[in-house]
Protein backbone atom coordinates (compact mmCIF):
# COMPACT_ATOMS: atom_id res chain seq x y z
CA UNK A 1 0.00 0.00 0.00
CA UNK A 2 2.79 2.42 0.95
CA UNK A 3 4.52 1.67 -2.31
CA UNK A 4 1.35 2.38 -4.27
CA UNK A 5 0.86 5.73 -2.51
CA UNK A 6 4.46 6.71 -3.22
CA UNK A 7 4.12 5.73 -6.85
CA UNK A 8 0.85 7.65 -7.02
CA UNK A 9 2.47 10.82 -5.69
CA UNK A 10 5.42 10.48 -8.07
CA UNK A 11 3.08 9.91 -10.99
CA UNK A 12 0.81 12.79 -10.05
CA UNK A 13 3.76 15.19 -9.69
CA UNK A 14 5.17 14.23 -13.09
CA UNK A 15 1.67 14.43 -14.54
CA UNK A 16 1.20 17.96 -13.25
CA UNK A 17 4.46 19.14 -14.82
CA UNK A 18 3.38 17.65 -18.14
CA UNK A 19 -0.05 19.24 -17.66
CA UNK A 20 1.46 22.72 -17.31
CA UNK A 21 3.18 22.25 -20.65
CA UNK A 22 0.23 20.56 -22.33
CA UNK A 23 -2.36 23.08 -21.08
CA UNK A 24 -0.86 25.90 -23.14
CA UNK A 25 -0.31 23.61 -26.07
CA UNK A 26 -3.90 22.41 -26.19
CA UNK A 27 -5.30 25.95 -25.97
CA UNK A 28 -2.92 27.14 -28.68
CA UNK A 29 -3.91 24.25 -30.92
CA UNK A 30 -7.60 24.38 -30.11
CA UNK A 31 -8.03 28.11 -30.53
CA UNK A 32 -5.34 29.04 -33.02
CA UNK A 33 -5.04 25.76 -34.93
CA UNK A 34 -1.29 26.10 -34.50
CA UNK A 35 1.06 23.16 -34.03
CA UNK A 36 3.72 24.73 -31.85
CA UNK A 37 6.78 22.49 -31.59
CA UNK A 38 8.72 25.35 -29.99
CA UNK A 39 6.61 25.02 -26.84
CA UNK A 40 9.22 22.79 -25.19
CA UNK A 41 11.80 25.52 -25.74
CA UNK A 42 9.68 27.90 -23.67
CA UNK A 43 9.54 25.21 -20.96
CA UNK A 44 13.36 24.95 -20.96
CA UNK A 45 13.72 28.74 -20.89
CA UNK A 46 11.40 28.82 -17.89
CA UNK A 47 13.65 26.31 -16.13
CA UNK A 48 16.91 28.12 -16.92
CA UNK A 49 15.64 31.62 -16.21
CA UNK A 50 14.00 30.41 -12.98
CA UNK A 51 17.22 28.79 -11.76
CA UNK A 52 19.12 31.95 -12.72
CA UNK A 53 16.69 34.17 -10.79
CA UNK A 54 16.84 31.78 -7.85
CA UNK A 55 20.65 31.92 -7.83
CA UNK A 56 20.50 35.69 -7.99
CA UNK A 57 17.87 36.35 -5.31
CA UNK A 58 17.67 33.11 -3.29
CA UNK A 59 13.90 33.50 -3.47
CA UNK A 60 11.88 30.73 -5.13
CA UNK A 61 8.89 33.07 -5.45
CA UNK A 62 10.96 35.53 -7.46
CA UNK A 63 12.33 32.60 -9.48
CA UNK A 64 8.77 31.57 -10.38
CA UNK A 65 7.74 35.13 -11.23
CA UNK A 66 10.93 35.62 -13.26
CA UNK A 67 10.31 32.42 -15.21
CA UNK A 68 6.70 33.37 -15.91
CA UNK A 69 7.73 36.84 -17.14
CA UNK A 70 10.39 35.22 -19.34
CA UNK A 71 7.71 32.93 -20.74
CA UNK A 72 5.36 35.84 -21.44
CA UNK A 73 8.08 37.85 -23.21
CA UNK A 74 9.26 34.87 -25.25
CA UNK A 75 5.65 33.99 -26.01
CA UNK A 76 5.05 37.50 -27.36
CA UNK A 77 8.18 37.36 -29.52
CA UNK A 78 7.41 33.84 -30.77
CA UNK A 79 3.81 34.66 -31.72
CA UNK A 80 4.71 37.91 -33.46
CA UNK A 81 7.82 36.72 -35.32
CA UNK A 82 7.37 32.99 -35.81
CA UNK A 83 3.67 32.10 -35.66
CA UNK A 84 1.90 35.07 -37.28
CA UNK A 85 3.37 34.48 -40.76
CA UNK A 86 2.33 30.81 -40.80
CA UNK A 87 -1.28 30.89 -39.54
CA UNK A 88 -3.37 28.36 -41.46
CA UNK A 89 -0.45 26.30 -42.77
CA UNK A 90 0.40 23.27 -40.63
CA UNK A 91 3.43 22.15 -42.64
CA UNK A 92 5.04 25.58 -42.35
CA UNK A 93 4.12 25.68 -38.66
CA UNK A 94 5.84 22.36 -37.97
CA UNK A 95 8.98 23.36 -39.88
CA UNK A 96 9.35 26.84 -38.43
CA UNK A 97 8.48 25.94 -34.84
CA UNK A 98 10.78 22.91 -34.89
CA UNK A 99 13.51 25.19 -36.20
CA UNK A 100 12.74 27.77 -33.54
CA UNK A 101 12.82 25.05 -30.89
CA UNK A 102 16.43 24.32 -31.91
CA UNK A 103 17.21 28.05 -31.87
CA UNK A 104 15.75 28.37 -28.35
CA UNK A 105 17.79 25.38 -27.13
CA UNK A 106 21.00 26.67 -28.68
CA UNK A 107 20.37 30.14 -27.29
CA UNK A 108 20.18 28.58 -23.83
CA UNK A 109 23.70 27.21 -24.36
CA UNK A 110 24.90 30.63 -25.53
CA UNK A 111 23.39 32.45 -22.54
CA UNK A 112 23.82 29.89 -19.74
CA UNK A 113 26.67 27.73 -21.06
CA UNK A 114 26.63 24.28 -22.69
CA UNK A 115 26.74 22.21 -19.50
CA UNK A 116 23.97 20.87 -17.31
CA UNK A 117 23.13 23.10 -14.38
CA UNK A 118 22.25 21.82 -10.92
CA UNK A 119 18.97 23.08 -9.49
CA UNK A 120 18.37 23.22 -5.75
CA UNK A 121 15.08 22.66 -4.01
CA UNK A 122 14.14 25.68 -1.87
CA UNK A 123 14.71 24.91 1.84
CA UNK A 124 11.03 25.36 2.72
CA UNK A 125 10.05 22.68 0.23
CA UNK A 126 12.99 20.33 0.87
CA UNK A 127 12.71 17.08 2.75
CA UNK A 128 9.74 14.86 3.31
CA UNK A 129 7.06 13.81 5.73
CA UNK A 130 6.91 10.25 6.91
CA UNK A 131 3.44 8.94 7.63
CA UNK A 132 4.09 5.39 8.76
CA UNK A 133 5.70 3.68 5.83
CA UNK A 134 4.56 6.35 3.41
CA UNK A 135 7.14 8.98 2.51
CA UNK A 136 5.68 12.16 1.09
CA UNK A 137 8.31 14.32 -0.55
CA UNK A 138 7.28 17.92 0.12
CA UNK A 139 8.33 19.30 -3.24
CA UNK A 140 6.29 16.71 -5.14
CA UNK A 141 3.23 17.52 -3.09
CA UNK A 142 3.89 21.20 -3.81
CA UNK A 143 3.93 20.51 -7.57
CA UNK A 144 0.67 18.56 -7.32
CA UNK A 145 -1.00 21.39 -5.41
CA UNK A 146 0.28 24.02 -7.87
CA UNK A 147 -1.01 21.91 -10.77
CA UNK A 148 -4.51 21.62 -9.31
CA UNK A 149 -4.56 25.31 -8.33
CA UNK A 150 -3.57 26.33 -11.87
CA UNK A 151 -6.24 24.01 -13.26
CA UNK A 152 -8.83 25.54 -10.92
CA UNK A 153 -7.86 29.11 -11.82
CA UNK A 154 -8.00 28.39 -15.54
CA UNK A 155 -11.26 26.50 -15.30
CA UNK A 156 -12.71 29.50 -13.48
CA UNK A 157 -11.40 31.89 -16.14
CA UNK A 158 -12.63 29.70 -19.00
CA UNK A 159 -16.05 29.06 -17.50
CA UNK A 160 -16.87 32.24 -15.62
CA UNK A 161 -15.26 35.19 -17.36
CA UNK A 162 -15.95 36.94 -20.65
CA UNK A 163 -12.44 36.34 -21.96
CA UNK A 164 -12.82 32.65 -21.08
CA UNK A 165 -16.10 32.52 -22.99
CA UNK A 166 -14.43 34.13 -25.98
CA UNK A 167 -11.58 31.60 -25.89
CA UNK A 168 -14.02 28.68 -25.65
CA UNK A 169 -16.14 30.11 -28.44
CA UNK A 170 -13.01 30.69 -30.52
CA UNK A 171 -11.99 27.04 -30.14
CA UNK A 172 -15.39 26.12 -31.63
CA UNK A 173 -15.78 28.70 -34.39
CA UNK A 174 -13.14 31.39 -34.95
CA UNK A 175 -14.92 32.95 -37.93
CA UNK A 176 -18.11 33.52 -35.95
CA UNK A 177 -16.22 35.05 -33.03
CA UNK A 178 -14.75 37.64 -35.39
CA UNK A 179 -18.18 38.27 -36.90
CA UNK A 180 -19.37 39.18 -33.39
CA UNK A 181 -16.85 42.04 -33.30
CA UNK A 182 -14.05 40.35 -31.39
CA UNK A 183 -10.45 40.82 -32.50
CA UNK A 184 -9.47 37.16 -32.57
CA UNK A 185 -5.83 37.93 -33.47
CA UNK A 186 -5.46 39.82 -30.22
CA UNK A 187 -7.02 36.88 -28.36
CA UNK A 188 -4.58 34.54 -30.17
CA UNK A 189 -1.66 36.62 -28.92
CA UNK A 190 -2.90 36.62 -25.31
CA UNK A 191 -3.57 32.89 -25.37
CA UNK A 192 -0.14 32.24 -26.81
CA UNK A 193 1.52 34.35 -24.12
CA UNK A 194 -0.47 32.63 -21.37
CA UNK A 195 0.42 29.23 -22.85
CA UNK A 196 4.09 30.24 -22.89
CA UNK A 197 3.83 31.43 -19.27
CA UNK A 198 2.37 28.07 -18.23
CA UNK A 199 5.17 26.24 -20.04
CA UNK A 200 7.75 28.41 -18.31
CA UNK A 201 6.08 27.76 -14.95
CA UNK A 202 6.28 24.04 -15.68
CA UNK A 203 9.96 24.48 -16.50
CA UNK A 204 10.87 26.32 -13.30
CA UNK A 205 8.96 23.76 -11.20
CA UNK A 206 10.66 20.94 -13.08
CA UNK A 207 14.15 22.20 -12.21
CA UNK A 208 14.27 21.26 -8.48
CA UNK A 209 12.20 18.13 -9.25
CA UNK A 210 14.81 16.67 -11.59
CA UNK A 211 17.82 18.30 -9.86
CA UNK A 212 19.54 19.21 -13.12
CA UNK A 213 18.49 21.17 -16.16
CA UNK A 214 19.86 20.99 -19.69
CA UNK A 215 19.05 22.68 -22.97
CA UNK A 216 17.44 19.62 -24.59
CA UNK A 217 14.96 19.03 -21.74
CA UNK A 218 12.32 21.04 -23.59
CA UNK A 219 12.11 18.64 -26.51
CA UNK A 220 11.81 15.59 -24.22
CA UNK A 221 8.91 17.09 -22.30
CA UNK A 222 7.28 18.58 -25.40
CA UNK A 223 6.87 15.08 -26.85
CA UNK A 224 5.07 13.99 -23.66
CA UNK A 225 2.93 17.12 -23.82
CA UNK A 226 1.93 16.40 -27.42
CA UNK A 227 0.95 12.86 -26.43
CA UNK A 228 -1.16 14.33 -23.63
CA UNK A 229 -2.88 16.80 -25.97
CA UNK A 230 -3.75 13.97 -28.38
CA UNK A 231 -5.02 11.69 -25.59
CA UNK A 232 -6.96 14.46 -23.83
CA UNK A 233 -8.57 15.83 -26.99
CA UNK A 234 -7.18 18.79 -28.90
CA UNK A 235 -8.38 22.03 -27.34
CA UNK A 236 -9.75 20.47 -24.14
CA UNK A 237 -8.35 21.85 -20.89
CA UNK A 238 -9.85 19.17 -18.56
CA UNK A 239 -8.83 16.56 -21.13
CA UNK A 240 -5.23 17.69 -20.82
CA UNK A 241 -5.31 17.39 -17.04
CA UNK A 242 -6.77 13.90 -17.13
CA UNK A 243 -4.40 12.74 -19.86
CA UNK A 244 -1.37 14.28 -18.12
CA UNK A 245 -2.25 12.47 -14.88
CA UNK A 246 -2.74 9.22 -16.84
CA UNK A 247 0.63 9.60 -18.57
CA UNK A 248 2.33 10.56 -15.30
CA UNK A 249 0.85 7.61 -13.40
CA UNK A 250 1.48 5.14 -16.21
CA UNK A 251 5.12 6.25 -16.37
CA UNK A 252 5.53 6.02 -12.60
CA UNK A 253 3.98 2.57 -12.19
CA UNK A 254 5.58 1.09 -15.29
CA UNK A 255 9.02 2.39 -14.28
CA UNK A 256 8.68 0.38 -11.08
CA UNK A 257 6.91 -2.76 -12.24
CA UNK A 258 8.00 -3.11 -15.89
CA UNK A 259 10.96 -0.77 -16.35
CA UNK A 260 11.62 -2.01 -19.87
CA UNK A 261 8.23 -0.66 -20.95
CA UNK A 262 8.35 2.65 -19.08
CA UNK A 263 9.33 4.67 -22.15
CA UNK A 264 6.91 2.90 -24.47
CA UNK A 265 3.88 3.15 -22.19
CA UNK A 266 2.97 6.70 -23.27
CA UNK A 267 3.03 5.78 -26.94
CA UNK A 268 0.95 2.69 -26.14
CA UNK A 269 -1.59 4.82 -24.29
CA UNK A 270 -1.80 7.22 -27.21
CA UNK A 271 -2.16 4.36 -29.71
CA UNK A 272 -5.00 2.81 -27.67
CA UNK A 273 -6.84 6.12 -27.42
CA UNK A 274 -6.37 6.82 -31.12
CA UNK A 275 -7.74 3.39 -32.04
CA UNK A 276 -10.83 3.54 -29.83
CA UNK A 277 -11.45 7.29 -29.57
CA UNK A 278 -9.52 9.18 -32.26
CA UNK A 279 -10.91 12.53 -31.15
CA UNK A 280 -9.34 12.08 -27.68
CA UNK A 281 -10.95 11.52 -24.28
CA UNK A 282 -12.68 14.91 -24.29
CA UNK A 283 -14.05 16.52 -27.41
CA UNK A 284 -14.73 20.16 -28.00
CA UNK A 285 -18.16 20.46 -29.64
CA UNK A 286 -18.39 22.80 -32.61
CA UNK B 1 -34.08 57.14 -48.27
CA UNK B 2 -30.31 57.31 -47.90
CA UNK B 3 -28.06 54.41 -48.75
CA UNK B 4 -26.67 52.69 -45.66
CA UNK B 5 -24.52 50.15 -47.47
CA UNK B 6 -23.25 50.36 -51.01
CA UNK B 7 -21.60 47.46 -52.83
CA UNK B 8 -19.94 48.51 -56.08
CA UNK B 9 -18.59 46.10 -58.69
CA UNK B 10 -17.20 43.73 -56.08
CA UNK B 11 -15.03 40.79 -57.14
CA UNK B 12 -14.03 38.04 -54.71
CA UNK B 13 -11.68 35.11 -55.20
CA UNK B 14 -11.65 32.09 -52.92
CA UNK B 15 -8.44 30.19 -53.58
CA UNK B 16 -8.18 29.91 -57.35
CA UNK B 17 -11.92 30.42 -57.90
CA UNK B 18 -13.36 33.74 -59.05
CA UNK B 19 -16.66 33.64 -57.15
CA UNK B 20 -17.99 37.20 -57.28
CA UNK B 21 -17.47 38.76 -60.69
CA UNK B 22 -19.12 42.13 -60.32
CA UNK B 23 -21.75 42.40 -57.61
CA UNK B 24 -23.35 45.81 -57.08
CA UNK B 25 -26.34 46.89 -55.01
CA UNK B 26 -27.42 49.28 -52.31
CA UNK B 27 -29.19 48.74 -49.02
CA UNK B 28 -31.26 51.75 -48.03
CA UNK B 29 -31.76 52.57 -44.37
CA UNK B 30 -34.89 51.00 -42.90
CA UNK B 31 -35.46 48.60 -45.79
CA UNK B 32 -35.15 44.86 -46.26
CA UNK B 33 -33.02 44.16 -49.33
CA UNK B 34 -33.25 40.59 -50.54
CA UNK B 35 -30.47 38.88 -52.50
CA UNK B 36 -31.97 36.31 -54.81
CA UNK B 37 -30.47 33.78 -57.16
CA UNK B 38 -29.94 30.10 -57.77
CA UNK B 39 -27.76 27.87 -55.58
CA UNK B 40 -24.12 28.76 -56.05
CA UNK B 41 -24.92 32.17 -57.60
CA UNK B 42 -22.75 33.97 -55.03
CA UNK B 43 -25.31 35.25 -52.49
CA UNK B 44 -23.62 33.78 -49.40
CA UNK B 45 -20.21 34.90 -50.63
CA UNK B 46 -21.60 38.41 -51.06
CA UNK B 47 -22.60 38.49 -47.37
CA UNK B 48 -19.24 37.01 -46.34
CA UNK B 49 -17.44 39.59 -48.44
CA UNK B 50 -19.38 42.43 -46.79
CA UNK B 51 -18.34 40.96 -43.41
CA UNK B 52 -14.70 40.70 -44.53
CA UNK B 53 -14.69 36.92 -44.06
CA UNK B 54 -13.87 36.41 -47.74
CA UNK B 55 -12.41 39.84 -48.51
CA UNK B 56 -13.10 41.49 -51.87
CA UNK B 57 -10.22 41.41 -54.31
CA UNK B 58 -11.54 44.51 -56.09
CA UNK B 59 -14.49 46.85 -56.02
CA UNK B 60 -15.75 48.97 -53.14
CA UNK B 61 -18.03 48.46 -50.14
CA UNK B 62 -19.10 51.51 -48.19
CA UNK B 63 -21.07 51.53 -44.95
CA UNK B 64 -22.41 54.88 -43.72
CA UNK B 65 -20.24 56.53 -46.40
CA UNK B 66 -17.08 54.94 -45.01
CA UNK B 67 -15.05 52.45 -47.06
CA UNK B 68 -14.99 49.08 -45.27
CA UNK B 69 -13.70 46.94 -48.15
CA UNK B 70 -10.34 46.23 -46.53
CA UNK B 71 -11.43 46.36 -42.89
CA UNK B 72 -10.97 43.27 -40.70
CA UNK B 73 -14.13 41.36 -39.82
CA UNK B 74 -14.17 42.35 -36.14
CA UNK B 75 -14.06 46.04 -37.01
CA UNK B 76 -16.87 45.68 -39.55
CA UNK B 77 -18.99 43.96 -36.90
CA UNK B 78 -18.10 46.55 -34.26
CA UNK B 79 -19.19 49.31 -36.65
CA UNK B 80 -22.71 47.93 -36.39
CA UNK B 81 -23.14 45.09 -38.87
CA UNK B 82 -24.64 41.91 -37.40
CA UNK B 83 -24.29 38.59 -39.21
CA UNK B 84 -26.47 35.49 -39.14
CA UNK B 85 -24.62 32.86 -41.18
CA UNK B 86 -26.25 30.12 -43.21
CA UNK B 87 -25.09 27.44 -40.74
CA UNK B 88 -26.16 29.68 -37.83
CA UNK B 89 -22.66 29.59 -36.30
CA UNK B 90 -23.89 28.53 -32.86
CA UNK B 91 -21.22 27.70 -30.29
CA UNK B 92 -22.37 24.18 -29.51
CA UNK B 93 -20.72 23.74 -26.12
CA UNK B 94 -21.89 27.14 -24.83
CA UNK B 95 -25.34 27.59 -23.34
CA UNK B 96 -27.94 29.90 -24.88
CA UNK B 97 -27.04 32.47 -22.22
CA UNK B 98 -23.32 32.18 -22.99
CA UNK B 99 -23.89 32.42 -26.74
CA UNK B 100 -25.58 35.77 -26.18
CA UNK B 101 -23.02 36.90 -23.62
CA UNK B 102 -20.11 36.34 -26.02
CA UNK B 103 -21.82 38.65 -28.49
CA UNK B 104 -22.73 41.44 -26.07
CA UNK B 105 -20.24 44.26 -26.37
CA UNK B 106 -21.54 46.17 -23.34
CA UNK B 107 -22.33 45.00 -19.84
CA UNK B 108 -24.38 47.89 -18.50
CA UNK B 109 -28.09 48.42 -17.83
CA UNK B 110 -28.79 49.39 -21.44
CA UNK B 111 -27.23 46.10 -22.60
CA UNK B 112 -29.42 44.17 -20.16
CA UNK B 113 -32.51 46.00 -21.41
CA UNK B 114 -31.53 45.20 -24.95
CA UNK B 115 -31.07 41.54 -24.05
CA UNK B 116 -34.51 41.50 -22.48
CA UNK B 117 -35.99 43.09 -25.59
CA UNK B 118 -34.33 40.49 -27.83
CA UNK B 119 -35.52 37.67 -25.58
CA UNK B 120 -39.05 38.98 -25.88
CA UNK B 121 -38.66 38.72 -29.64
CA UNK B 122 -37.54 35.11 -29.27
CA UNK B 123 -39.33 33.90 -26.12
CA UNK B 124 -38.38 30.25 -26.75
CA UNK B 125 -34.78 31.11 -25.91
CA UNK B 126 -35.75 31.88 -22.31
CA UNK B 127 -36.98 28.31 -21.91
CA UNK B 128 -33.64 26.92 -23.02
CA UNK B 129 -31.50 29.51 -21.26
CA UNK B 130 -29.12 26.98 -19.67
CA UNK B 131 -29.21 24.47 -22.51
CA UNK B 132 -26.13 23.94 -24.70
CA UNK B 133 -26.46 25.53 -28.13
CA UNK B 134 -25.53 22.21 -29.72
CA UNK B 135 -28.62 20.57 -28.22
CA UNK B 136 -31.14 23.02 -29.71
CA UNK B 137 -33.39 22.19 -32.66
CA UNK B 138 -32.75 23.80 -36.05
CA UNK B 139 -35.40 26.44 -35.47
CA UNK B 140 -34.13 27.27 -31.99
CA UNK B 141 -30.59 27.59 -33.35
CA UNK B 142 -31.87 29.99 -36.00
CA UNK B 143 -33.62 32.10 -33.34
CA UNK B 144 -30.48 32.12 -31.20
CA UNK B 145 -28.30 33.11 -34.13
CA UNK B 146 -30.63 36.01 -34.98
CA UNK B 147 -30.91 37.07 -31.34
CA UNK B 148 -27.13 37.04 -31.04
CA UNK B 149 -26.71 39.25 -34.10
CA UNK B 150 -29.39 41.65 -32.83
CA UNK B 151 -28.35 41.91 -29.19
CA UNK B 152 -25.99 44.84 -29.93
CA UNK B 153 -28.35 47.27 -31.65
CA UNK B 154 -26.88 46.55 -35.08
CA UNK B 155 -27.49 49.18 -37.73
CA UNK B 156 -27.49 46.53 -40.43
CA UNK B 157 -28.24 42.82 -40.22
CA UNK B 158 -27.03 40.29 -42.78
CA UNK B 159 -29.21 37.20 -42.60
CA UNK B 160 -28.33 34.17 -44.71
CA UNK B 161 -31.13 31.73 -45.58
CA UNK B 162 -33.06 31.86 -42.29
CA UNK B 163 -35.74 29.45 -43.51
CA UNK B 164 -33.34 26.76 -44.70
CA UNK B 165 -34.25 23.32 -43.39
CA UNK B 166 -37.02 24.61 -41.11
CA UNK B 167 -40.59 23.38 -40.77
CA UNK B 168 -43.32 25.76 -42.12
CA UNK B 169 -44.56 26.61 -38.63
CA UNK B 170 -41.04 27.59 -37.56
CA UNK B 171 -40.55 29.61 -40.74
CA UNK B 172 -43.63 31.65 -39.76
CA UNK B 173 -42.04 32.42 -36.39
CA UNK B 174 -38.77 33.42 -38.07
CA UNK B 175 -40.69 35.70 -40.43
CA UNK B 176 -42.54 37.33 -37.57
CA UNK B 177 -39.24 37.99 -35.84
CA UNK B 178 -37.67 39.47 -38.98
CA UNK B 179 -40.71 41.70 -39.47
CA UNK B 180 -40.26 42.94 -35.90
CA UNK B 181 -36.51 43.46 -36.35
CA UNK B 182 -37.22 45.34 -39.57
CA UNK B 183 -38.85 48.09 -37.52
CA UNK B 184 -35.54 48.76 -35.81
CA UNK B 185 -32.83 48.05 -38.32
CA UNK B 186 -31.88 47.64 -41.95
CA UNK B 187 -31.69 44.08 -43.23
CA UNK B 188 -29.97 42.34 -46.12
CA UNK B 189 -31.56 38.94 -46.53
CA UNK B 190 -30.46 35.98 -48.60
CA UNK B 191 -33.47 33.74 -49.10
CA UNK B 192 -34.29 30.86 -51.47
CA UNK B 193 -37.93 30.73 -50.36
CA UNK B 194 -39.39 33.30 -52.75
CA UNK B 195 -42.76 33.46 -51.01
CA UNK B 196 -41.06 34.42 -47.77
CA UNK B 197 -38.62 36.77 -49.51
CA UNK B 198 -41.40 38.59 -51.35
CA UNK B 199 -43.43 39.03 -48.16
CA UNK B 200 -40.56 40.53 -46.20
CA UNK B 201 -38.46 42.28 -48.85
CA UNK B 202 -38.75 45.88 -49.99
CA UNK B 203 -36.14 45.64 -52.72
CA UNK B 204 -34.38 42.79 -54.49
CA UNK B 205 -31.07 42.13 -56.19
CA UNK B 206 -30.79 39.20 -58.56
CA UNK B 207 -27.37 37.57 -58.63
CA UNK B 208 -26.39 35.02 -61.24
CA UNK B 209 -22.95 33.45 -61.77
CA UNK B 210 -21.42 35.92 -59.31
CA UNK B 211 -22.80 39.01 -61.06
CA UNK B 212 -25.67 41.35 -60.33
CA UNK B 213 -28.29 40.84 -63.02
CA UNK B 214 -30.96 43.25 -61.89
CA UNK B 215 -32.11 45.23 -58.86
CA UNK B 216 -35.41 46.90 -58.13
CA UNK B 217 -38.56 47.01 -56.04
CA UNK B 218 -39.78 43.63 -54.78
CA UNK B 219 -43.33 44.46 -55.91
CA UNK B 220 -42.04 44.73 -59.51
CA UNK B 221 -40.30 41.36 -59.33
CA UNK B 222 -43.44 39.69 -58.01
CA UNK B 223 -45.19 40.78 -61.23
CA UNK B 224 -42.30 39.86 -63.53
CA UNK B 225 -42.89 36.22 -64.44
CA UNK B 226 -40.14 36.12 -67.03
CA UNK B 227 -37.42 37.29 -64.66
CA UNK B 228 -38.56 34.86 -61.98
CA UNK B 229 -38.60 31.98 -64.45
CA UNK B 230 -35.22 32.83 -65.95
CA UNK B 231 -33.24 33.41 -62.79
CA UNK B 232 -35.15 31.72 -60.00
CA UNK B 233 -36.73 28.81 -61.87
CA UNK B 234 -40.22 29.68 -60.63
CA UNK B 235 -43.40 31.12 -62.03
Amino acid sequence: MELIINLLINGLATGMLIFLLAAGLTLIFGLMDVLNFAHGGLFAWGAFSGVWFYGLTNSFTIAIIGAIVTGIVLGFITEKLIITPVYGNHIQQILITLGFMIVLSEMLKVVFGPNQIAAKTPPLLSGSWELGEVIIIKYRLFIIIVGFVIFGIFQFILKRTKIGLIVRAGVMNKEMVQALGINIKQVFLYVFMVGAALAALGGVLMAPYSGVIYAEMGMEFAILAFIVVVIGGMGSFPGSLLAAILVGLAGSFMAYYVPALSLAVNMMLMAIVLIFRPQGLFTVKG
Amino acid sequence: MSSLLKVENVHTHIGQYHILQGVSFEAKAGEVSVLLGRNGAGKTTTLKTIMGLTPATSGAITFEDEAITKNPTHRIASNGIGYVPEDQGIFGALTVEENLKVAMRKDDDSAKERQEYVLNLFPDLKKYWKKDGGHLSGGQKQMLSMARAFVNESKLLLIDEPSKGLAPVVIEKVMEAINEMKKQTTIILVEQNFIMASRIGDTYTLIDDGETVQSGQMSDLVQNEELKRKYLGIG
